[in-house]
Order: C-alpha cells, then structure tokens, then sequence
C-alpha cells in the first residue's frame, strides 16, 4: 500500500531535494526498503545495526514508532510516516 | 540573523531556569524572520547533553508546518562553558538550514548569545542583530 514520507532538514537532499515522497510497504521496515530501492543510500542515514538511529526519530501520523513497534509497526494505505532528525547535542 | 531582543531575553531566562541541566528549544520563523519561540524539554535532562524530546519536536514541527513556518534557530544552553558549539554539537548538526544558538551563563552575570551555522562540520558564526 502506498504511504506518505515526509522528510526533514538534512533527509530532503538524499531524495532529490524533495519534502515528502510516495512509497510502498505494509510496515515501517518495508516503506524503508522501498525507500532505499527509489532513493540508494538513505537507509544508512536512517537506520544503524539494523534498527532506527538513535538520532532518527520516526512518527507515524503523530506517534513516534519506538513507543509502536518500531520497524514492524503496521501501516494502513494513506498513512503518513515523518522522519525528523533528532535535535541534540552537549559537551560530553 | 536579526533576532528581537524578547527572543534572546526568553532564551536566557529558560537557560537560567533550567540550569544546571541544558535547557532547548525552537524559534520559528517566516521570510527569516523570528515568529515564535517553543521551549522543549530536554530527554538527556543533563547538565552536558541535550535532545529535544521527541514528542516535543513533532509538536513544534508540526505547528510550524502548518503555519508554513520553517525551524529559523535550534537553541541551546551551556551551563557552564562558552557559547560555542561543541564537537558533539557539530556532529549532531542534522539541520544545517537552521541556526545553531548558543546561551551561555558561563558568566551567571552576563550570559552570551551567539549564533552558528553548522554546515558538513564546519561552523560559521553569524552576527545576531538585536532589535
């Protein structure tokens, strides 16, 4: 089924300086495959040891996927997934 | 950037009442303009680390988005060194279209804001114009 990725800030120039782009995938793993099939190179941006990075945060619709099921979270056709970057930093 | 002075006063007021931990947060704007200031609350709840907690940034994200605002300056404090981005906030520079401000109350008496871009690793400081 096809979904929504909305992509932010550093994310957008890795899909051809798009905000958000169409893909397809029952769950968040597949939408990130298909990602990678459309965009190469943007999954070892997103993901690291097989899971999101820890500097990644993903929402589907309005709930960040690490309190779902993470990569196996289930999507319904229309969904939205938004990829932000995270924002951090600190002296140590 | 041209900053209104209610802007850095917001940001120095939550650095010292976050303080001793980093205080962050989000100024958007429009046309480079500064519209509206967002605290967050910061997961690390660290005196040396901060990351805007995730429910706070899609709030603000999405707010700004609906308002077609974009994330002018990312905000935050050093407790107790100089305003200046440090290695760890140069590699998790993610947002390079945004400014990077610093609020430091190294000096308790006369906290410092600096502004930075922080593009590939490189950082440019960029003079902030108060007015």
């Amino acid at each position: 089924m096809a979904v929504e990725v909305k992509l932010a800030a550093n994310l957008q120039k890795l899909v051809g300086g798009q905000k958000s782009v169409s893909v397809e995938g029952a769950t968040v793993g597949e939408v990130l495959d298909d990602l990678e099939s459309k965009h190469p190179g943007i999954k070892e941006t997103i993901m690291a040891d097989g899971a999101i990075h820890r500097f990644v945060n993903i929402y589907l619709n309005d709930e960040d996927i690490r309190f779902l099921k993470q990569l196996d979270t289930q999507l319904s056709e229309g969904d939205v997934l938004s990829v932000l970057p995270a924002l951090a930093g600190g002296t140590a | 950037m041209k900053l209104e002075q209610k802007f850095m006063d917001e940001m120095i007021a939550h650095a010292k009442e976050d303080a001793p931990i980093e205080c962050c947060g989000i100024i958007a704007g429009e046309d480079g303009r500064a519209v509206k200031l967002f605290r967050a609350r910061n997961s690390e709840a660290s005196p040396y680390r901060y990351s805007v907690d995730s429910d706070d940034l899609f709030r603000i994200y999405r707010e700004a988005e609906d308002n077609e605002w974009s994330f002018l300056a990312i905000y935050h404090s050093h407790t107790a060194s100089e305003a200046y981005p440090s290695p760890t906030d140069i590699r998790l520079a993610f947002w390079p279209e945004s400014y990077y401000v610093l609020v430091s109350l190294e000096d308790a008496e006369n906290p410092v804001v600096r502004a930075f871009r922080i593009l590939d690793g490189e950082v440019n400081e960029e003079e902030i114009e108060a007015g």
